[in-house]
């Protein structure tokens, strides 16, 4: 941002009145400033600040709805009752498999389509608009859409595979069906974000590493990949997160039965269905703790800071 | 020669590939809202018999009309505060030298990577408290906040582009400072905001976690969380060629907004993200 500052001017080789002036003048821009960028500042703050004070003030109460006399004040118990449940833990695995295995798919695959819509010779445009085809369909109805096909009462997929039982009666074909539509809505946005790094890759550098009789291979692993850290390390960040917070899917397939019950379904279903509002803030909490420690490491560990908003300036 | 032809074949493969990939889910939910619904159960990918009485019935409901009028409503209003919004702060951050201007992005990339259901439980408290509850501001503040840091990223990526000295170069010509600022930025800046218009509006379109959690009624619920709570004409008849035709109309508009607007939706994602 530094480079888009006021008048590039010298300002120490400036006579006194001059520098007085300019102080004065960024002054007034300070104040600008300001007044341009507190709304969204305040909008943004107030409305995420707020309620998560609020739910750590919950989280330490008996609060529930259905016994809106009984509540008061009991400490850490609430996160103690969720730390010795087994469905918490259940569904922290539940979560971290869904999203181990989901990005690392959507990475491969996103990377193979990246590589494809910036090398490919011709019908670039068509590829690249067919590619955001998912990203345009509504979560929603992405889901309804796997959902139905999976289904043995409705959908073509038992039939190609010459299913007799539904495959989303047990665990293992629902978590294939969950994994498959996430793959397929979120790829294209991974694919995006890296192909904005691909932009990066030098042509001359691959030419010279080619020159040098460097294989295909080599080249992307030695050259494409270093260079590209950046974005990959942004493109997993983004998508890990959001995977990690998965319940569009889950909630249209089954809201969480056959052992697929997400961090997030659990707290929708104990803040609104058991409507307990101390025990599902505890859990809104530990759910927001969990993605603010996952940013941390890919901050501190890879630098997606660094490149996440330095690159900016 | 040959070589020249294994490469064409190889490109046309994964151009297939993706292709195949891409459109069968589509093609399915499309193909599933056109059967009747004698056969809407047969599981064949193509329908035996063609209707097109789904979408008339879905019309004819007014869960999914009231939904649908709670959705373009809601959609646009937050769209255009969340745009507004962050085009005054994105112009202070790509323009301006201030102290703080890290602290703003930061508290963006924060937001961005907040759990929003972890709002859910304090919101629906809070709205039930004060009578936001299944209303449209009750959805519309929310939407408006999670939009407002992709927006900000993406604009002040498009407004750092903008060669602001044309500005200064019009006033020396003698226009007026707005005349300059109408006839020479707008102008220019007008393709970025478009832009993060289309991309807010998709994100608000397609959200469900607070239209399931903070609406009720066809007060205020969007098309996706219908969607999801279509009654059956029994309890025990899934209304699959109901479901399937509200997904199709409630895709077509986002489908064609970004295919038309495909390379600017491009640009300004990885604009936002990845130099954001």
């Amino acid at each position: 941002m530094s480079a888009v500052t006021a008048p590039p001017s010298a300002p120490s080789a400036q006579p006194t009145s001059r520098k007085q002036h300019l102080t004065e003048r960024a002054r007034a821009e300070r104040r600008l400033a300001f007044w341009l960028v507190a709304p969204a500042a305040i909008v943004m703050v107030a409305v995420t600040a707020y309620p998560i004070i609020d739910a750590v003030i919950l989280s330490l109460q008996r609060a529930d709805l259905r016994f809106p006399n009984a509540t008061k004040f009991i400490g850490l118990s609430n996160y103690g009752h969720v730390l010795t449940a087994p469905v918490w833990w259940q569904d922290v695995f539940h979560t971290v498999i869904i999203t181990v295995i989901s990005v690392s798919i959507q990475f491969v695959l996103g990377m193979c389509l990246a590589l494809v819509m910036h090398r490919v010779i011709f019908a670039r445009g068509l590829v690249r608009a067919i590619a955001l085809v998912p990203y345009g369909i509504v979560a929603v109805v992405a889901a309804e859409s796997w959902q139905l096909a999976w289904s043995l009462q409705s959908g073509w997929i038992p039939k190609l595979l010459g299913l007799s039982g539904d495959p989303l009666s047990h665990t293992f074909g629902t978590y294939v069906a969950i994994i498959v539509t996430e793959v397929w809505k979120n790829t294209p946005f991974m694919a995006l974000l890296l192909l904005a790094g691909l932009a990066l890759v030098p042509d001359e550098l691959q030419e010279a590493a080619k020159v040098d009789g460097a294989s295909t291979w080599e080249r992307f692993t030695k050259i494409t990949l270093p260079l590209m850290k950046p974005a990959i390390v942004v493109a997993l960040l983004f998508r890990t997160l959001d995977a990690f917070r998965i319940f569009d899917t889950i909630y249209i397939f089954n809201q969480g039965a056959q052992g697929t019950e997400s961090i997030s379904m659990l707290n929708y279903n104990t803040l609104l269905d058991r409507l307990n509002l101390g025990l599902g803030s505890a859990v809104s909490v530990m759910l927001f703790v969990f993605v603010a420690l996952i940013a941390l490491v890919f901050i501190v560990g890879f630098g997606a800071g660094r490149t996440g908003t330095s690159e900016a300036t | 020669m040959s070589r020249h032809n294994r490469q064409i074949g190889g490109w046309s493969l994964a151009i297939f590939v993706i292709c195949v990939a891409s459109l069968i889910p589509v093609l399915w939910i499309v193909f599933l809202s056109l059967k009747t619904p004698a056969t809407a159960t047969d599981g064949s990918f193509i329908p035996h018999q063609w209707t097109l009485s789904n979408y008339s019935a879905v019309f004819d409901q007014g869960i999914f009309t009231d939904a649908l009028r709670n959705s373009i409503g809601i959609g646009l209003i937050s769209t255009v505060l969340a745009v507004a919004l962050a085009s005054s702060a994105a112009y202070a951050i790509a323009r301006l030298d201030f102290p703080g201007k890290q602290v703003i992005l930061l508290v963006a990339l924060g937001v961005a990577m907040f759990p929003q259901i972890s709002l859910v439980g304090p919101l629906y408290n809070l709205w039930r408290q004060i009578g936001l509850y299944d209303t449209w501001p009750g959805l519309i503040i929310p939407y408006m906040t999670f939009a407002l840091p992709l927006s900000i990223y993406v604009l002040s990526a498009f407004f750092r582009e903008i060669p602001w000295e044309l500005e200064e170069a019009a006033q020396v010509d003698g226009a007026t400072p707005f005349q300059a600022f109408r006839k020479v930025i707008v102008p220019l800046a007008t393709p970025g905001i478009v832009t993060t218009f289309i991309i807010v509006f998709i994100i608000c379109w397609n959200d469900f976690v607070f239209a399931i959690s903070l609406t009720s009624t066809s007060n205020a619920q969007t098309v996706p969380a219908a969607i999801s709570s279509f009654p059956g004409v029994s309890q025990f008849s899934v209304p699959y060629g109901d479901i399937a035709a509200a997904a199709v109309i409630v895709t077509i508009p986002v489908m064609l907004l970004v295919l038309v607007f495909q390379r600017r939706i491009v640009a300004g994602l990885t604009a936002g993200a990845v130099k954001g």
